[in-house]
């Protein structure tokens, strides 16, 4: 219990971070038509493939003599980079046809 | 000098995601955000790279390999992005984001591994508790995502819903609860074989979620499996003091899971009539 409360301590102010990125998260969907769901979905979706910051980290810093932490780092890189492109690209997609539209 | 670089490009990083996804809420600028979002990622891809020290002050390494997988990662997801016909984007979508999903849990996975190879008491109940967290929502999203995919594309075609479903899950979900709580107090000695039957009992409750839902609410379902993915890659900014990770993440679980709210009452229902009533199967009307 203790080291839970301690490690709470000295991460302050990343929890001051979430807090406050919580309130942004919600303020900025607030007022958002309902054609836009999807996109916008879509878009939130290429964000949080911001994971791939910490697949780099994994990689970067495995043993290479581990093969097994080598190939655990490379299989979170290629995942990562696909839910990050694949996120922007499907959602330029997206509003591509949304354009055409209107 | 240089980690000044890196916490600053970060910090644009951060407002571009906020700025993109605002922009992403009108139809007016909702291209340009996009296009935001993806410089906000790409800066801070290339500085993590370039600038990023551990805490020993050790540079990144094995680049190689870095590099091998964001070039195979860049084209199977461009082309996967590029030549998926309209009206199969929500798929897309999610299966995009079970990738996430699965990226957030192999972080979990490696870092679990390592710290296991560190000298004891390194691992305090702190870090064991976020790389839990992220094994178990990025593991659910994963298989979650995976199942909804395989709804919307057609492979699975029955809601199956099981006697005593709710029952099921809800015990499932004590048991991810108790082993987490069994890995995190560091009680046994050999804690991997805790860690594995989590990663398992977590891809299960993941599918168990998923599959009794109708295929008219799957879009609720990926924006509740996307927020949670969100959540999974924070957990990872925490474990390693990453803040564009942890500004992005919770932007995106928080956003994600307003947006699920929205999403369901566009839909006259409630998130818990999505999840637990089964009404798009056709099973019950709550």
């Amino acid at each position: 219990m203790e080291s839970i409360l301690s490690f709470i301590g000295d991460h302050m102010e990343m929890i001051y971070i979430i807090i406050l990125s919580i309130f942004v998260g919600v303020e900025v969907i607030s007022k958002v038509p309902s054609a836009l769901h999807t996109p916008l979905m879509s878009g939130a979706n290429a964000i949080h493939g911001v994971v791939i910051i910490g697949a780099i980290i994994v990689m970067g810093h495995a043993d290479p003599g581990n093969i097994a932490a080598l190939i655990l780092g490379f299989l979170a890189v290629v995942l990562g980079t696909l839910n990050v492109v694949g996120g922007f690209v499907v959602t330029d997609r997206m509003l591509e046809m949304f354009k055409k539209k209107k | 000098m240089e980690q000044y670089i890196l916490a600053i490009t970060y910090l644009i990083a951060s407002v571009l995601f906020i700025f993109g996804l605002k922009m992403l809420g009108d139809p007016k600028t909702a291209r340009r955000g996009n296009i935001l979002a993806a410089l906000g990622m790409g800066l801070a891809i290339l500085a993590t790279m370039a600038f990023h020290k551990n805490e020993a002050g050790e540079r990144i390494g094995n680049y190689g390999w870095i590099i091998g997988g964001l070039v195979i990662g860049t084209i199977a997801g461009w082309l996967s992005a590029v030549k998926v016909k309209m009206t199969a984007m929500p798929q897309m979508v999610s299966l995009f984001n079970g990738m996430g999903g699965a990226c957030a849990a192999l972080i979990s996975i490696s870092e679990f591994d390592h710290l296991m190879h560190m000298s004891a008491g390194s691992a305090t109940a702190g870090i064991l508790l976020t790389m839990v967290a992220g094994l178990v929502i990025g593991s659910v999203s994963f298989s979650g995502s995976m199942i909804a995919f395989a709804k919307l594309q057609g492979i699975m075609k029955k809601n199956i819903r099981f006697p005593l479903y709710n029952i099921i899950n809800i015990l499932i979900m004590i048991g991810i609860v108790v082993i987490s709580f069994i890995i995190i107090r560091q009680i046994p000695a050999d804690p991997y074989p805790y860690f594995y039957g989590l990663f398992a009992l977590s891809l299960l409750y993941g599918i168990l979620f998923v599959i009794p839902i109708g295929g008219a609410d799957m879009p609720v379902v990926i924006s509740l499996l996307n927020s949670f993915t969100g959540v999974a890659a924070a957990f990872g900014g925490f474990l390693y003091d990453n803040q564009v990770m942890l500004t992005g993440g919770i932007l995106v679980g928080s956003a994600g899971t307003l947006l699920t709210i929205v999403m369901c009452r566009a839909m006259n229902r409630s998130l818990t009539n999505v999840i637990f009533g089964g009404f798009g199967s056709g099973a019950k009307a709550a």
